[in-house]
């Protein structure tokens, strides 16, 4: 580790905070229907899509009607998605020719998009037109982004609200999520992309003569634009197979760092959006400082390891000062690769600039085990937050007897109702994660896909159905995902990771937004304290994350222990 | 206090026993599956019992290893009935005391209601039906609750409040409940029955202490809920792991499978569970007051608005005499010997006070009365009292009253400094009394409400707790202000009517807050039922009793500041066992994950930061420490966590680091103990 290194890493978390409180009261001025310097551009367009669509805005809705129409809204983008990937042959801007994607695979990919997972078990370029890529996969980056963003919205206002029987109208947040915040953030990034270097073009590729006189066809295509709503959106399916590790997609330093910087910079904000908008913004800044401490000291481990290298390699006169390069991209280093990989996987995001595969056993338990704390360190778009609202409620409901009041979190009273819809949206993680991982480890068909055995196959495995339950998207690689098996499982664990969760949550929603807000006293449980950030943190690590150090240790723990001993696999 | 309901000491031997047998037959897993934790730990105690007797008899695997596992299992689970039945025999032992008052007792009842020399008829008490009449007379007990429709008689009431003085219960007004099993010292009365045999207030008194009526509060479902779906998660996470193990090599055995489950369920919090909540109930009856329902104690912890009637609460009830100042040109010698010779026939409290006042503050030596005293007392016409003596007309009283007498004997001026006095006694909260000698005014006596001396800091204690102390009081508000800030009280409500009372409940919970209030009236009825905590004296009506959510036996209204605490200290111990039980996962994992999987990775030693000498008494260890916790918890299940009155922040603090912190290391230190002892034992 050098100095440089984690000056690199102080910059980008200073640029992601300076803009937290701008982009976050900006987020909760929209989300609130006050003016912002975009209505004089957007309003007349907003209320144009609320006029063709035959919407009031002033009409809101209840927790049940706002789920029923995201499911609904959802379920038709999931159709429409499928079926560009079935039919693309029939399409314009197919300048390959690609014929129509697998039933399988065509159902993983809409699920994958949809859910904002962007779990990719095919290479973009040699798969998807760019007709599927503009008008699926794109459309879908920013709706699942938008879903995310509005659902969080409803569950902020529960607590904002007292005694109150609506929590929002699901198409005005729908639409004031992509219009104001996910479009405009998009354009410029896609600029600034645009300017360090990304393609934006409806070519499908250049044809070139190499150096030694061989000819090559070099895949491009209108990737900034895609690039851009990847990052922001947090979904992380890449233009290209190799996602971010792609030159095109990510081809310098000052690209890594706006690619970095747009993947925190929505999910860091909301918190303070929510402070916003309860009326305490002390309370966003605690859950931000809590995600934020994980994801640093996971940045430091990750970075940590990855420098320290491979043992073995020294054995053979590498120089052991470099760290581990295997699967990196010089351009970006092990700082840079680290970094990116525990942000991604903190975030839900799933873009990657390296092969985690590749990573030291503990640096690439890092990325599982930020996915598999639930993604809320800070999470998706939107689910991160919500996610981390559920862990913030956990916490009071364990600790907050301690003080001699019964449980409440912002003045709301957490009770048997809150917390058996809580245990509900807990317990799909270890379900999909542990019980498909169990299972696909003694399937024998399943396991054909590991490309390594022992430990690392294991993790590979856990990887894969983490990534997916916890709508990452990011693949450990080396396992060929491609399979019925897989895109089945994977496709189920994506859909209960996003909407098994999103069901007991939003009805969480419902049930304290009609609850009194009780004023805080000094007797109120304090949840804007450092010492709330500790407990907090403790209860992720303990009641978030202990379920699964069984499966850690076979995996990347006995993996390093066994690497020190000069076993690899 | 001295015949209260004594606590029986935490491991009385009667009642050690008596929850030993009560532990066994709880096992019945009908009545365990309400505790959804140890239901668990008892069906894989089952489980691994019948593993043991298969390799017991075929010979086969590790029968002394499965055994002691079996044992401490079934050990885990009796330890958890074993803390639940010692809280309830406690209860049990005082509900046998006051069945034992619950004798069969005749009743007369009247044939003919309302008539007044009926015939009477003997029946048995549990025969008489509400509305029945019945006499009751000297040395009788009352056979039944009722109201008391004619008649006056002195009561004992010991029977229930442990308070051995008689209390006068008549018809009409706010002192005609009376109570079965309590009796009749002198005269008779005409009683009502408004409850029948089986629903009477010793019965439920009764049914509550002995926890028979039990039902979990909504805070403990809750807890239950989470308790439970934890449960689940380990289930998963375990029962995956025999897949992960397989795919890694590694042929788990049931056993440890099990081991490791019962280890990391939450077992600590889920024995104790229900014992915390029979603990909290059991220290309210300690301090003579009974709950109606454990939500109701629940509920006291929570509420952070306390309503207190002025009088008996906050200032001692009768206004005393507080200073004498004379008039100008009077010395105060002769205005204080006046007030004194002009009270001493006054047997009211103010009377004493002002007698008291002028011989401890004034000195003034008491000589005793002359016998050419002609005593003036007081009348509502005239609303003066005093003494004729020595050719004076010594008079006091309030102050327009004591200037028309004045005026009367020929003297209408007032002297320079009179009205000063007055109004600054009035502005102050007190009541100016004046002081005449005939047509001369002497001087202005200052009565005041007397606040309780140590009231203000118990305020003050309250706030920094986050409860805000209102005071309800009939006074005016200039009067009710002075006292208010005296008191320190946050808020009050002046010239306060039943229905002011009501109102300002329902404005403050619709504020989202949680009231509390305890009142006698049954015009107090309404406001106790709308309270969130409603504290009936027991010396009050039926409809108040009934009206509110507790009784206090002692009719004493400073107990509602106890009542809060006790149900804090319940709510501050369960929450602190939860944080407890949860964070000793941590090191049981440190423990059992290596010994699972040494076999297969040798490498994995290194997780074994607690040096534990093999796999089995590593696995082993964990499982006695989990079961050893219970025992080593129940005293502090039962006597509830150090209760301090601080604000949130800091009790946060303090119970984090304790049960917090405390939770994660205690664990290690304590399998590692047990390690060395079953290694020097040769258990495993």
């Amino acid at each position: 580790m050098t100095a440089i290194g984690w000056l690199q890493i102080g910059i980008l978390f200073a640029l992601v905070l300076v803009c937290v409180k701008p982009l976050g009261g900006y987020m909760a001025r929209v989300f609130q229907g006050e003016r912002t310097p975009l209505t004089i551009v957007l309003g007349p367009i907003e209320r144009g899509f609320y006029r063709l669509a035959g919407v009031d805005p002033a009409k809101e809705q209840g927790w049940f009607a706002y789920t029923v129409a995201m499911i609904v809204f959802n379920a038709a983008g999931f159709l429409l998605l499928y079926l560009i990937l079935r039919l693309q042959g029939f399409f314009p801007l197919n300048p390959q020719g690609f014929s129509a994607v697998a039933p399988d695979l065509a159902f993983n990919t809409a699920i994958s998009f949809v859910t904002n997972t962007n779990w990719q078990a095919y290479g973009g370029e040699t798969t998807m037109s760019h007709f599927a890529q503009m008008t699926g996969l794109t459309v879908q980056n920013f709706l699942s982004a938008a879903t995310g963003i509005a659902l969080a919205i409803a569950f902020v206002r529960a607590f904002a609200r007292s005694g109150a029987a609506y929590v929002g109208n699901f198409w005005v947040d729908m639409t004031r999520a992509t219009l104001y915040v996910l479009l405009p953030f998009s354009v410029i990034v896609a600029l600034a992309f645009v300017a360090s270097g990304l393609p934006q073009t409806l070519l499908a590729s250049v044809d070139v003569k190499t150096l030694e006189g061989a000819a090559q066809t070099i895949a491009i295509g209108p990737v900034a634009s895609q690039e851009a709503i990847k990052q922001l959106g947090t979904n992380g399916g890449g233009f290209f197979n190799v996602n971010s590790a792609h030159p095109f997609e990510n081809p310098n330093a000052i690209s890594n760092l706006i690619s970095i910087w747009a993947m925190l910079a929505i999910s860091a904000s909301l918190p303070y959006t929510f402070g916003k908008m309860a009326g305490d913004t002390r309370q966003g800044w605690a859950l931000l400082l809590a995600m934020l401490v994980i994801l640093v000291a996971g940045v430091g481990i990750a970075y940590w390891a990855e420098a320290g290298g491979n043992p073995a390699f020294a054995a053979f006169g590498i120089d052991p000062s470099s760290g581990n390069l295997e699967g990196k991209e010089v351009r970006f280093g092990v700082v840079m690769s680290a970094l990116y990989a525990a942000v991604t996987t903190g975030l839900s995001c799933g873009a990657v600039n390296a092969m985690h595969d590749s990573f030291t056993p503990l640096a690439g338990m890092i990325p599982l085990i930020m996915i598999k704390l639930g993604e809320v360190l800070p999470g998706g778009v939107g689910s991160g937050l919500y996610g981390m609202l559920i862990f913030a409620i956990l916490a009071v409901f364990i600790a907050g007897l301690m003080v001699g009041r019964t449980p409440e979190y912002l003045g709301k009273k957490i009770e048997a109702r809150e917390m058996k819809l809580a245990m509900f949206a807990v317990l799909i993680l270890p379900l999909c994660i542990l019980g498909f991982s169990a299972a696909a480890a003694n399937l024998p068909f399943a396991l054909e896909s590991l490309a390594n055995n022992g430990p690392h196959g294991l993790s590979e495995i856990l990887y894969a159905y983490s990534s997916a339950t916890g709508n990452n998207g990011s693949a450990f690689a080396g396992l060929s995902a491609n399979t019925k098996w897989y895109n089945t499982t994977l496709g189920i664990s994506m859909l209960l990771g996003r909407f098994a969760y999103i069901v007991p949550m939003m009805a969480i929603a419902g049930s304290l937004a009609a609850k009194k807000r009780s004023p805080a006293s000094a007797g109120t449980f304090p949840t804007h304290t450092p010492l709330f950030v500790g407990l907090l943190i403790g209860v992720i690590l303990i009641v978030g994350g202990l379920q699964f150090f069984p499966a850690l240790a076979l995996g990347p723990i006995v993996e390093h222990l066994l690497m020190l001993a000069g076993k690899t696999f | 206090m001295a015949s209260k309901l004594q606590a029986a000491s935490l491991f009385d031997p009667a009642i050690f026993w008596r929850a030993s047998i009560d532990a066994l037959i709880k096992l019945d897993p009908r009545k365990l599956v309400r505790n959804p934790v140890i239901f668990v730990t008892e069906i894989v105690a089952a489980v691994v019992t019948a593993i043991f007797v298969r390799e017991f008899v075929t010979g086969s695997g590790d029968p002394a290893f499965s055994g002691q596992i079996a044992a401490w299992l079934w050990f885990t689970v009796l330890f958890a009935n074993f803390a639940e039945a010692v809280a309830e025999g406690r209860g049990k032992a005082q509900a046998a005391t006051l069945r034992g008052m619950r004798s069969n007792v005749m009743a007369k009842r009247l044939a003919v209601p309302g008539i007044v020399d009926e015939a009477v008829e003997h029946i048995a008490a549990d025969e008489l039906r509400i509305g029945d009449i019945v006499l009751v007379e000297a040395g009788d007990l009352i056979p039944a609750d009722g109201e008391i429709v004619e008649g006056v008689a002195t009561v004992n009431e010991a029977a229930i409040t442990g308070e051995s003085a008689p209390v006068i219960r008549e018809a009409g007004g706010d002192r005609s409940a009376v109570t079965g099993g309590t009796t009749v010292v002198s005269d008779w009365v005409k009683v009502k029955v408004t409850a029948e045999a089986g629903s009477t207030f010793l019965d439920r008194m009764i049914a509550l202490v002995e926890g028979a009526e039990r039902q979990k509060t909504p805070n403990e479902l809750a807890l239950s809920i989470l308790l439970s779906g934890m449960t689940l998660i380990f289930l998963i996470a375990v029962a995956t792991l025999w897949g992960l193990a397989g795919y890694s090599g590694t042929e788990l055995s049931l056993t440890v499978l099990i081991a490791l489950l019962v280890t990391l369920i939450p077992t600590t919090i889920g024995g104790l569970l229900s014992a915390i909540g029979i603990a909290g109930m059991d220290r309210l009856i300690r301090f003579n007051v009974i709950a109606t329902s454990g939500r109701a104690v629940e509920a006291a912890g929570d509420v952070d608005t306390l309503l207190l009637d002025k009088t008996g609460t906050i200032t001692f009830g009768n206004r005393q005499a507080t200073e004498i100042i004379p008039v100008a040109g009077v010395q105060e010698k002769e205005a204080v010997e006046a007030a004194w010779l002009a009270s001493l026939a006054d047997e009211t409290a103010e009377g004493r006070s002002i007698v008291s006042l002028a011989q401890e503050k004034y000195n003034l030596s008491a000589t005793a009365k002359s016998n050419d005293m002609k005593l003036i007392v007081f009348s509502a016409s005239t609303r003066l009292s005093g003494v004729d003596v020595g050719g004076h007309k010594l008079r006091k009283g309030a102050v327009d009253a004591v200037l028309k007498f004045c005026a009367n004997e020929g003297n209408k001026t007032e002297p320079a400094n009179f009205r000063g006095a007055v109004d600054r006694i009035a502005q102050s909260g007190g009541t100016p009394l004046a002081l005449a000698d005939g047509a001369r005014l002497l001087g202005v006596i200052h009565l005041k409400d007397v606040v309780k001396g140590e009231i203000k800091e118990r305020f003050g204690e309250l706030r920094r707790m986050g409860i805000r102390t209102v005071m309800v009081t009939g006074d005016n508000p200039v009067t009710a202000a002075a006292i208010a800030s005296e008191a320190g009280v946050d808020d009050f409500i002046a010239e306060a009517t039943p229905e002011d009372k009501l109102r300002y409940i329902r404005e403050q919970q619709a504020n989202g807050r949680l009231i509390a209030m305890c009142g006698d009236g049954t015009n107090d009825a309404p406001a106790l039922a709308q309270a969130d905590v409603g504290v009936a004296m027991q010396t009050g009506t039926q409809a108040a009793r009934e009206a509110g959510n507790m009784v206090d036996l002692d009719s004493n209204p400073t107990k509602l500041i106890e009542v809060v605490e006790i149900g804090k200290q319940l709510l501050m111990t369960r929450g602190s066992l939860t944080t407890f039980s949860i964070a000793n996962d941590v090191a049981k994992y440190f423990a059992i994950i290596p010994a699972l999987f040494v076999v297969t990775y040798p490498e994995l030693q290194a997780l074994n930061v607690m040096h534990l000498a093999t796999p089995k008494s590593a696995i082993l260890s964990a499982v006695i420490f989990n079961a050893l916790i219970i025992i080593a918890l129940i005293p502090l299940a039962l006597r509830g966590v150090q209760y301090r009155s601080a604000g949130a922040a800091s009790l946060l603090r303090r119970n984090l680091l304790i049960y917090g912190l405390g939770g994660i290391l205690l664990p290690f230190a304590g399998i590692k103990l047990v390690d060395l002892t079953v290694a020097v034992l040769g258990l495993a």
